[in-house]
């Protein structure tokens, strides 16, 4: 009875963990599918407005965002291809440095939306209340879309680190990382939706 | 010969000894088979007090004006009644139970493929099924939207929506991790020999199903996301008030809500697939017509949306686009029901129990289905909107699909399930009380909204009264029916006979192994060679 125990826990399927992991991400894609569906809808009614209001962001803090994110997507991938070839402590500084990137982005998100709220831009507020029904619209998607993906960004730092720990532990080696490449594939998908929020939001004015 | 040997050398999961002891050997258990029953006693709960509250509403309907309650508790007994009965009952109903407890055995596996996940997703039922009942108890009052939470009276109402929604989009989760386990389980776990057109028909059902569930169940997700936000934090999305468009969230809503109606009618028309074959003792009619209806419904299903929004506001082209498309979506499971009924015909079918379920469930499913056609059409539509024609067609076609498909799976799995055999003639009178019960209650509901009687309305006028008597007096008679059916099952866990491994000589896998079966199904993973219905 106790072999069959040990059987069942100790089943593992590499390619069926990883198929689970591409479907999880297309329902996160869908997720924000709704969102996107909004925004077009909403751009499609009220251009004008969305144009004017997009002039509001910075670009130059969103273009540092975007690299910020394609080097972390790299820097992940490139810990990846570390674990292959049996170097642990490669491994650790990669996924270090992809932490310590999405630490920066928050930062930076974190200035980008003070400045918004200082300037009394936030949902709810009274320069929102008197503006434009299009500028009211596009500044509640803007936090909404940009703070779920914020959110998505701490989920994967959260992922990251957890993977770290095991790493560290070595219960994540160089036959053993389907783990690993499933943070990997995670931290693709926040970079991906970032590449669609960045022109939708800052880019097309 | 080797199920007698099955039943002596390994213990069955019931009785199995883990790790815990007590319920935490079962709330902690990551065997697909517990897990199917921890949905299946949750369900049960669940599904009695929403019973109960659908019963005390066709009291208040009995009579004109007030009867037993006042119109606010009547909105909020419709709404709870709702939220229950469809994201915690019969949207997760027949996969979580029986298709936990017998996917995997069906097609030759030891368990899921993330077993953990598996009982993560029971755990993020619990918690969403709290949240979402906490709403009738805290705050100001219970919710009283209906379950489909329209804009704006959902962010204008001072009831107690936040966690109505909130759960509703825990529940999701569960759903998707759910969904995720079994396509991955089907791609990656099938026995040896088990091509995917060797796959018995439930398991293909549940293929469909799983894929909506993925694909469908983030888009709701969102849209309750943005109810929270919407009634927190003032971010306009549906509010005019806040710039945004109400019918949006119509539009949201259904693209998952629709779909979501096959979520709950293809599992059930994999039971019936099941059921038919083995008690007509022949091969099923068609299976690859089914295969590829069942793959057509799961399709199809999305574009239909829009018919539930005829009278909202949409442009002539978008209207008779999704007419049309609704009535595409008809032909795969007209299909089937040619297909079960040609597989009937020249059979020498063996009288019991699950197969008179099935039986009944293809005359209210009918009736059902073609009560949804005059309503795709758009004439029709508009005059019946919204009237209690919609809630007969739609029990017809929710309870009476899936409902009627979860008793009858219950009937057909449970010797395999327990081990025993419940008493077959108490189970036929209890159906058939609650046949003649459903069909006294929701017939007359066709005629009242077709004469105008409004959905929705805890009063009405006098012309109305007696179709509504005769309606109310058959839900009572339902419920008795129900009354007996559940008594029966639960006596029988007890005091039921010992059941053998294949009580109905049914064909696909799990008839091969021990009744109960042990804790890893099979001893030795089986090969297939045959097909799945291997009569002739």
């Amino acid at each position: 009875m106790n072999d069959h125990q040990v059987h069942i826990d100790e089943h593992r399927d590499d390619e069926g963990a990883k198929t689970g992991m591409w479907i999880f991400i297309f329902t996160e894609l869908l997720l924000f599918g709704g969102l996107f569906i909004a925004y077009s809808v909403y751009r499609y009614l009220n251009p004008l407005a969305f144009h004017l209001a997009a002039e509001e962001l910075d670009t130059t803090l969103g273009t540092i965002n975007t690299v910020i994110l394609l080097v972390s997507s790299m820097t992940i991938a490139m810990s990846i291809s570390a674990i292959q070839y049996k170097n642990k402590k490669l491994t650790l500084i990669l996924m270090g440095v992809t932490l310590l990137l999405a630490l920066a982005f928050m930062v930076n998100k974190y200035f980008e939306w003070s400045g918004k709220i200082s300037h009394g831009i936030y949902p709810g507020s009274m320069t929102l209340q008197e503006a434009s029904r299009g500028e009211l619209l596009f500044f509640g998607l803007y936090y909404a879309m940009t703070g779920l993906h914020a959110l998505h960004i701490v989920i994967g730092m959260a992922f990251i680190g957890y993977v770290m720990y095991l790493v560290v532990k070595n219960e994540v080696q160089h036959d053993n990382f389907v783990i690993l490449e499933n943070s990997g594939l995670y931290w693709h998908l926040v970079d991906l939706i970032w590449i669609f929020l960045f022109p939708l939001f800052y880019l097309i004015t | 010969m080797s199920e007698a040997v099955n039943q002596h050398t390994e213990v069955s999961y019931l009785e199995y000894k883990g790790r815990f002891k007590g319920l935490f050997a079962w709330i902690f258990s990551t065997d697909h088979k517990r897990i199917g029953l921890l949905y299946l006693y949750s369900m049960l709960v669940l599904f009695s007090v929403a019973a109960l509250l659908g019963l005390a509403m066709k009291i208040e309907l009995i009579a004109p004006g007030k009867t037993i309650m006042d119109a606010q508790t009547y909105n909020s007994f419709f709404t709870l009644h709702g939220i229950t009965m469809i994201f915690l009952i019969v949207v997760p109903g027949l996969p979580a139970v029986f298709g936990n407890f017998f996917l995997p055995i069906m097609i030759g596996a030891k368990d899921v493929a993330f077993p953990k996940l598996n009982l993560l997703s029971w755990w993020i039922y619990i918690i969403g099924a709290f949240i979402a009942l906490s709403a009738q108890f805290i705050g100001d009052g219970p919710p009283d939207t209906g379950w489909t939470f329209y804009a704006p009276y959902s962010f204008r109402t001072g009831t107690n929506m936040l966690p109505a929604v909130t759960g509703a989009f825990v529940l999701g989760f569960s759903s998707i991790a759910t969904g995720i386990n079994f396509i991955v389980t089907m791609h990656r776990m099938r026995a040896p020999g088990m091509t995917w057109m060797k796959m018995p028909l439930f398991p293909w059902a549940l293929y469909g199903t799983s894929w909506i569930q993925v694909l469908a169940t983030p888009i709701v997700g969102v849209t309750l996301l943005m109810i929270v936000l919407e009634r927190t934090m003032q971010i306009g999305f549906f509010d005019p008030a806040l710039g945004g468009d109400p019918i949006l969230y119509q539009h949201l809503f259904w693209i998952y809500s629709h779909p979501a109606v096959y979520i709950m009618i293809l599992p059930a028309m994999g039971v019936i697939s099941e059921i038919i074959p083995t008690f007509a003792r022949k091969t099923i009619f068609g299976y690859k017509a089914i295969v590829v209806s069942t793959l057509a419904i799961a399709f199809v299903g999305y574009f239909v949306w829009g018919h539930h929004m005829f009278t909202s506001g949409m442009s002539g082209t978008a209207l008779y686009t999704f007419s049309i498309l609704t009535f595409f979506v008809a032909i795969p499971s007209a299909i089937k029901i040619f297909n079960w009924v040609a597989t009937l015909h020249k059979a020498s079918i063996d009288i019991q129990t699950p197969f008179l379920w099935a039986l009944c469930f293809l005359f209210v499913f009918m009736v059902g289905g073609l009560s949804g056609m005059v309503l795709g059409a758009l004439s029709t539509n508009v005059h019946l909107h919204d009237t209690a024609f919609v809630v007969a067609h739609f029990h017809f076609i929710v309870f009476g699909g899936t409902g009627y498909a979860f008793f009858g799976a219950i009937h057909y799995w449970y010797p395999k399930m327990f081990g025993k055999m419940y008493d077959k003639s108490w189970a036929n009178i209890g159906l058939a009380i609650f046949f003649t019960g459903f069909n006294i209650l929701y017939l007359p509901m066709f005629y009242l909204g077709m004469t105008g009687m409004p959905r929705r309305y805890y009063d009405y006028v006098d012309e109305f009264h007696g179709p509504n008597i005769v309606s109310s007096l058959g839900a009572l008679l339902m419920i008795s029916g129900l009354i007996i059916i559940i008594t029966n099952l639960v006596r029988s866990g007890k005091h039921g006979e010992t059941a053998e491994a294949d009580p109905w000589k049914g064909k696909t896998l799990e008839w091969t192994v021990a009744s109960p079966p042990s804790l890893e199904n099979f001893e030795e993973i089986p090969t297939v060679t045959k097909h799945p219905y291997g009569y002739e």
